[in-house]
Formats: structure tokens, C-alpha cells, sequence
């Protein structure tokens, strides 16, 4: 092949013995030798794929025989065009995009003279339009968006802990005093709602018991873990996740979606991650039978932060 | 016999040159005139690079993602309504599951062939994102957004951004526990938007987390109205594509008024059809070999449970990085709260990213006052201020994406947690700045070193009379100005003349 060869020429008009049109491949009878084993075993395996989808075979075995099938008929597809269509190079022209200058005033006369006669001869009308559109769009999207969902109204303040809620695990069942072992932890719900999407996600509370003796957190809350039982929101002021480890020697809640860490014995004060806030406590007492009840609801917002939290 | 003969070829006669396939374009042709457009359609050229293959990838995936996610469509069921389980995935055995949930386990398990189509859609999902990103990092650092292309540029960003937002739908609609904290962290961080956080979540979320309405309107977004919309703008994008004709590297024979490569018809239709088996083909074999996303094993979503292993596809690896290391300072002000540790990271941020990225080809025709047609490709050497600008939010990003793991990190290296979030944290800020100037000072060593697109030019020696010997440059050659240059085929071969020395005794020495 001369040099000559290797400068792209257009497609149309070449004669055709041009080189350009000839195979790229140097042995275009090996390469097609080649391609067919491709296309056959190609082939064998999609006829697999079948059989193995016939007979309901392991899903990495209908896997394998499609993948291998539809690899090994590319691979002879592209060979075919790589080796043995023309090998060019061909150049195909770049016409301008841009019209000409009396195309282009044209349009834009039929635009600014034809509309602007109409128009602004006519702008209370226009005006009108516009503005009965305008409310269009508004009356249009404010009820559509409306009843997508109810307003949050006070939802995300409370959660369903009231004043002498029973304390109940999971299961349903009610915690008693002697329940929790020093140093063991439980996910509890206000009763009632153990079940609940809300209970699930809003009112989750941990519970740990961390001595046997009234625990204080913090000042003013003397009163508010009996016997050494502490309760905190689950729900993580970062993002929500569940705070569902707890590291005992260190006294730390740790929540696994970014790792803050809340310290158990001091009011869940965060002392690691991104965590803005302590997870609220519950207040609890233990009533006449043994079992634990809250005082009242959490006295801030569980959860994540938001604008209307206060 | 030879009228049977006659008769054939008077057929063949009437029938044209070129057959029945000749007849029947000629019939089309009466109908939508299709001719003329058809050939020049025919006769389009492909460029050969590899580069330009990579939105091919991104096309492919898309479609392997239809036709496993219409599959899908047949046994999904897109609804919260509790139901028991007693499916032939016996460890679930009697489990409360919601029907979204238990629907995916019976495609994984149940349906013949459906763990495989479950994975290859996943998978597929996978490899289209980061096509899009490998094909737009090729578009930005070769300067193929430049004038005239700067709506394309506009159309494949929000492609990108609706290709993450449906995989993120997408990977909601199982109900698993891993996919549920996905839920109730984009909850949060929609929340976190001051004024109208609180109403948009509920809007979208039909209410109160977790609510019944995500998994049903998560559903109708992912397979209907987001893939319309990809479709739409696929199809501009493409048209655009065909409307423009594709860019090139500067080459031989390559100017700017030409495209050089492969016809559309038969080279790039059979590589391209080729392709998309091997990327299917490929798919297939990582839905055969590589799990993904084993739902059965992480449980269905509980609010008040969490899986240890929660890793979010890698497209959102970024965000959570950046919530990670963002430090805690939320805001409180007048009675309200702006939880500034969610939005800087999750909101602003991403953002500022994908509105320089919208306004990236504006920004540059105002900075280098180039207002001109370009379809000549940059080398990223040639262009280092953005190859350095491209680099450096590449590496920012890449560096969130690691601090996605730092708890993984942490424990691998037994460091401690605090040690990593704060390199972390120094990283994502250092690297970036240390980025720009090396890779500015590499783009330049690089020109350097390849003389920029110039050939080298002989200098003249010459000894003058007095003996002294003086070395003059030559002119660069004409081409090599500016690297737009209209190649001229080399000559076979170099005809040379006797050397003679001249009147003057002075011999001149080419190098
Ligand atoms: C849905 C995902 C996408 C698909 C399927 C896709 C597909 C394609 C294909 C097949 C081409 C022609 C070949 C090539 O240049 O690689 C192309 C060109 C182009 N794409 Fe995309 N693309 C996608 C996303 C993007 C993104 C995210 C960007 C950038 C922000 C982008 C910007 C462009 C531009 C500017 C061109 C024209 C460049 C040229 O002609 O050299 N595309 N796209
Ligand atoms: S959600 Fe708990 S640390 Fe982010």
C-alpha cells in the first residue's frame, strides 16, 4: 500500500478497487476462519442458554451461557467490521450550520415584525394572557402539590410517648424493673405503637441499663432513670439512622451510618462524628408494680434537624 | 425451459439494478422520501478513536436496562401492604415482609431466570452511570463542549443527574433494610432544606417517614416518568450528535471542516452492533458471577433496625463521604433550625458541583474570549488551566468517595476512627489544591515535551569567514502554527541534492 493510501478520501465516486475499499486485515481468510469459530461457539452457547432456561438450571449457569454467548458474537461482529469491511480512511464534509445572513434576517423579520405588529399594538391583551396564564400555573401546581401529602403540621415535635406510657419491647411486652441486666440494651416503644410504621420510626427508644442504683445524665434530670435504666430516642440527630450499637465499656451509642458517637452516661452528648445534638432522653419512672413507664414525650424534637424545629 | 429462463429474467428486468431490496427502497421513497437522506445517512462517518466509544457504553447499558427492567416490571410488586412470607427462601419463612420485599426475593429465587435478570439490571445500572461519567470527563477534557456543542454538554449533565436519581429510586423499590436507611437518610436530608424542607418531604413522601407512598411513587418514577425523560433526551442527544457531526483529533487529512473515520454503513454499524453484544455480553457474566445487592440477606426494612453494611450504590458515594467529614454545625437562629452539617454537604454542595458543571462552557467562552466554531479536538495537555480545573474536582470527589468508608479504613488499617475522619477531612481539602498546580505543571512539561504539535526545525550552521561557526534556526513550518493544521500527505520519498559548497567557501550543515 502506497502512502497515498492513508489520506482519507470521501466515500462517494471511489472507484472500486480503491484500497481504501479492500479489507484492513493482511489475511482476511485467517481472520474470517477466526470469526467463524466465534460465531459458532457463540451460537452453541446462547442454544446452552435455552437448554439451561429449559430445564431451570442455576442462575450463574444461565448467566454464564448468555454472557458467553452474546461476548463471543460481538467479538466476531466487531472483528467482521474491523478486519474485513473497508479500511478507509474516508472524509465526509462539515457544512456550516449557520444559514446565511438573508436567511437569518428573514426569520427574524418574521418574528420581530410579524409578532411585534401583533403584540405590541395589543398589550392590555397581552398582558392580559399573560397574567391569566400566570395564575393558571399557579392554581394548577398549588393543589396538585397540595394533595400529595398532608402538612407536616406539628407531626415531626411529638412522637407517641405520653405521660405514663408503659415501656414495651419489641414483642409487645411490657418491661419490668429486673428485666435489663447492668449493661444490657434494649430497642423499646411507647405501648401500642410497637407495630406501627410510626412506632417503628419516630418513637424507637433505646433502653440501657447502666447501674442499678437512680442515674443522672445531666442536671435536672435526677429523676428520670430509675433503678439505672436511661432511655434516648434511636433515631440519630445526624440523618435518622437507628443509633443501634452500643460499645459498653466506653458507654457510647454508636450509629453505623456515619459513626457519631453519643456518650451514654452524660446526656448522649455526641463526642464523635457529624452529630449536631444529643439524642433526647426519656424521661422514666418505675411504677407501684415494677413496670417502666414514661413521665411524659421527649422535650425536644427526636431526629434529624429541620426548620421549623425549635 | 428457456421461456422458464425468459420469463425469470424479465422479472429481474422490471425489478432494477438492484432487486427486490431496490424495489422496495423505491417504494418506501414514493411514500416519505427517504432516499437522499438515507444515503448521506449511510455515508456518515464515525470517528475511530476508542474515546468516543464511551457514550456508546453509557447507550448500551441503557438499553440492557430497559430490557431487564421490563422483566422486572412483570413480578415487581410496587406496594407497602404487609404480607407473610412463605416463599422457597426458607430463612424468611413466615416473616411479616411488605410485598415490595417479598416480590423481590420471589424474582430472586422463584422466577426462572430472574436472579439473573435482577442482577444484570443492576449491574447495568452500574456500568451506565460511570460510562456517563468516563464519556463526560473525554467531552470536558478534550474541549468537545466548546461551541457549538454547548447544548449537548447541558443535555448529557442532566442525563447524568437523572441516570442518579433513578438508580437511587430504583435501588428504594426492594424495601430492604439497606435500601430503607437509604430512604430515611434522603428524607433527612430533604428536611434539612430550611423554609421548605419539612413540606417537601412530606409532599414527596406522601407524609411522615416512613409512610405507604414512597415504594408506589418511587415505582412509577423509575420505570415510567424518569426513563421517558432519559429516553427524550437521549434522542436530542443523539440528534444533536447527528445534526453537528462528531468532533475529531487533529490528524492527518483532519481539519475543521471534515469528520475522518469509518462509514455508517457497513464499518461502524457492524463494530457498534458488535458492541452492544459485548457490553451485554459482559453484563450478563457479572449478573452470573458477581453478586449484587443480596436483599435475602439483609432483611426487610425496619426503622428501628440497621445492617452494619450499609453502602450505598457507588454513585452515591460522594454525598455520604461528604456527610461524614462535614463537621456538626448545625445553626440555630430566631427559633428555627438550620441544620448546616446536612445542607452544606448534602444539598450545596452537589449543587455548586453540577451548576459550574452547567455553566462550565459559558464560563470558559468569557475567560478565553474563544467564541469561535471548534470541532477539532484539545489534547488535555494543550489546555491546562481546565485540565487542571477538571482534575481538581475529580479529585475532590474521589476523595469524598473514599471517606464514604472511613469505619472500613479505619478497621483495615487499625487506625482509629478520629485519626482517619481528620485525614480524611485534610485530604479532601489538600489534595484538590495540591491538584491544580500539578497537573498545570504537568500539562506543561507534556507540551514540552511533544513540542507541542511542532516538529522540530532544523538549525543552520555556518562557519563564517573568519571561522566562527553560527547557529541560526529556521522558521517553524507553516502548518505548525496553532495546532489546527491541514495536513499534507508526506512524500514517498525525498529527492536530494548534490552538496556543493558555496562561492563563498562557507559550507552550510543541515541537522
Ligand atoms: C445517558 C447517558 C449518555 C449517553 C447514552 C450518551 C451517548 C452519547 C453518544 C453515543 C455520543 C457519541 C459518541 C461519543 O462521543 O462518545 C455522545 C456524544 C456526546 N455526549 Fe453523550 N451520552 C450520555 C451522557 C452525556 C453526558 C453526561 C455528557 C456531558 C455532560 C455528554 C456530552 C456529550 C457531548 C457534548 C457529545 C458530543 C461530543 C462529540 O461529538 O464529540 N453526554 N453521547
Ligand atoms: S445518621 Fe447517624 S451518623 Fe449519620
Amino acid at each position: 500500500m502506497t502512502d497515498e493510501h492513508r489520506t482519507p478520501v470521501s466515500l462517494s465516486g471511489l472507484s472500486s478497487n480503491d484500497p481504501r475499499l479492500q479489507p484492513a486485515a493482511r489475511h482476511p481468510e485467517l481472520v474470517e476462519r477466526v470469526i467463524s469459530v466465534c460465531f459458532i461457539v457463540g451460537t452453541l452457547c446462547l442454544a446452552g442458554f435455552g437448554a439451561c432456561y429449559w430445564i431451570d438450571a442455576q442462575p450463574w449457569k444461565l448467566g454464564a451461557t448468555l454472557g458467553a454467548g452474546l461476548l463471543f458474537l460481538g467479538i466476531g461482529i466487531v472483528a467482521w467490521g474491523k478486519y474485513l469491511m473497508p479500511r478507509g480512511p474516508f472524509v465526509e464534509e462539515r457544512h456550516t450550520l449557520a444559514n446565511s445572513d438573508a436567511d437569518r434576517q428573514a426569520f427574524a423579520a418574521a418574528i420581530v415584525e410579524r409578532g411585534g405588529s401583533v403584540v405590541q399594538r395589543r398589550k392590555l391583551l397581552g398582558g392580559l394572557l399573560g397574567g391569566g396564564m400566570g395564575i393558571f400555573g399557579v392554581v394548577v401546581m398549588f393543589p396538585l402539590l397540595r394533595s400529595l401529602g398532608p402538612l407536616p403540621k406539628r407531626t415531626l415535635q411529638h412522637t407517641d410517648w405520653r405521660s405514663g406510657s408503659y415501656v414495651v419491647d419489641q414483642s409487645g411486652r411490657r418491661v419490668e424493673v429486673g428485666d435489663l441486666a447492668v449493661g444490657s440494651i434494649e430497642t423499646v416503644f411507647p405501648e401500642g405503637t410497637e407495630n406501627s410504621d410510626r412506632g417503628q420510626a419516630v418513637d424507637q427508644t433505646v433502653l440501657i441499663r447502666v447501674s442499678n442504683e437512680a442515674f443522672t445524665t445531666m442536671k435536672g434530670r435526677e429523676t428520670w432513670a430509675p433503678h439505672g435504666y436511661v432511655a434516648y430516642s434511636k433515631v440519630c440527630t445526624h440523618l435518622g439512622c437507628p443509633v443501634g450499637l452500643y460499645e459498653q465499656e466506653l458507654q457510647l451509642l454508636v450509629c453505623p451510618c456515619h459513626q457519631s458517637m453519643f456518650n451514654v452516661t452524660n446526656g448522649a452528648v455526641p463526642q464523635f462524628g457529624p452529630a449536631p445534638r444529643p439524642l433526647p432522653q426519656l424521661p422514666l419512672y418505675v411504677d407501684s408494680s415494677g413496670f417502666l413507664r414514661s413521665q411524659s414525650d421527649y422535650h425536644q424534637a427526636v431526629g434529624p434537624g429541620f426548620w421549623e424545629r425549635s | 425451459m428457456s421461456d422458464v429462463i425468459n420469463t425469470q429474467r424479465a422479472k429481474k428486468q422490471a425489478l432494477g439494478p438492484y432487486g427486490r431490496v431496490g424495489k422496495s427502497l423505491d417504494e418506501l421513497d414514493d411514500r416519505l422520501g427517504l432516499a437522499r437522506g438515507g444515503r448521506t445517512f449511510m455515508d456518515k462517518i464515525f470517528p475511530d478513536h476508542w474515546s468516543f466509544m464511551l457514550g456508546e457504553i453509557a447507550l448500551y447499558s441503557f438499553v440492557i436496562i430497559m430490557v431487564t427492567g421490563v422483566f422486572l416490571t412483570f413480578y415487581f410488586i410496587p406496594s407497602s401492604a404487609l404480607v407473610t412470607y412463605h416463599g422457597s427462601y426458607l430463612p424468611l419463612d413466615g416473616q411479616k415482609v411488605t410485598q415490595a420485599f417479598s416480590s423481590t426475593v420471589n424474582i430472586s429465587f422463584a422466577v426462572r431466570g430472574g436472579l439473573l435478570m435482577r442482577q444484570m439490571h443492576h449491574w447495568s445500572c452500574d456500568i451506565f452511570v460511570g460510562a456517563i461519567v468516563v464519556h463526560m470527563a473525554r467531552v470536558f477534557f478534550t474541549g468537545a463542549f466548546r461551541k457549538p456543542r454547548e447544548l449537548n454538554w447541558t443535555i448529557g449533565l442532566t442525563l447524568l443527574i437523572l441516570a442518579i436519581g433513578n438508580g437511587f429510586f430504583g435501588y428504594s423499590l426492594p424495601d430492604d433494610l439497606v435500601s430503607g436507611t437509604g430512604i430515611r437518610i434522603a428524607y433527612s436530608i430533604m428536611e434539612s432544606i430550611p423554609f421548605v424542607g419539612t413540606y417537601m418531604a412530606f409532599f414527596i413522601f406522601g407524609g411522615n417517614f416512613p409512610g405507604t407512598s414512597t415504594i408506589p411513587r418511587f415505582f412509577i418514577l423509575h420505570v415510567l416518568i424518569l426513563p421517558l425523560v432519559i429516553l427524550g433526551l437521549l434522542g436530542a442527544h443523539l440528534f444533536l450528535l447527528v445534526r453537528q457531526k462528531h468532533t475529531q483529533f487533529p490528524g492527518r487529512g483532519r481539519t475543521e471542516k471534515n469528520v475522518v473515520g469509518s462509514p455508517m454503513f457497513p464499518v461502524f454499524m457492524a463494530k457498534t452492533t458488535g458492541f452492544l453484544f459485548i457490553v451485554s455480553g459482559i453484563t450478563a457474566l457479572l449478573g452470573a458471577f458477581a453478586q449484587v445487592n443480596p436483599i435475602w440477606q439483609f432483611g426487610p426494612y425496619d426503622a428501628a433496625r440497621i445492617s452494619y453494611a450499609v453502602q450505598p450504590d457507588w454513585y452515591m458515594g460522594f454525598l455520604d463521604g461528604a456527610l461524614r467529614i462535614f463537621p456538626s454545625w448545625s445553626f440555630m437562629a430566631f427559633g428555627h433550625t438550620i441544620p448546616l452539617e446536612v445542607t452544606i454537604p448534602a444539598v450545596i454542595f452537589p449543587g455548586i458541583i453540577f451548576n459550574i458543571a452547567y455553566l462550565w462552557p459559558m464560563l470558559e467562552r468569557k475567560f478565553t474570549k474563544d467564541n469561535e466554531i471548534h470541532h477539532l479536538l484539545d489534547r488535555p495537555s494543550d489546555r491546562p488551566k481546565r485540565t487542571a480545573a477538571g482534575v481538581t474536582v475529580l479529585v475532590m470527589l474521589s476523595m469524598l468517595h473514599i471517606a464514604s468508608s472511613t469505619d472500613v479504613i479505619a478497621n483495615f488499617f487499625h487506625l482509629s476512627l478520629n485519626a482517619v475522619l481528620w485525614g480524611m477531612r485534610i485530604l479532601t481539602v489538600i489534595l484538590p489544591i495540591v491538584a491544580y498546580p500539578l497537573t498545570y505543571k504537568l500539562c506543561k512539561e507534556l507540551q514540552g515535551v511533544r513540542g507541542a504539535g511542532k516538529r522540530k526545525t532544523p538549525n543552520i550552521v555556518s562557519r563564517t569567514a573568519e571561522g566562527a561557526y553560527v547557529a541560526t534556526p529556521t522558521p517553524a513550518y507553516g502548518e505548525d502554527v496553532g495546532h489546527e493544521l491541514e495536513a499534507t500527505p508526506v512524500p514517498a520519498y525525498i529527492e536530494s541534492e548534490p552538496e556543493e559548497p558555496l562561492e563563498s567557501g562557507v559550507r552550510t550543515v543541515d541537522r
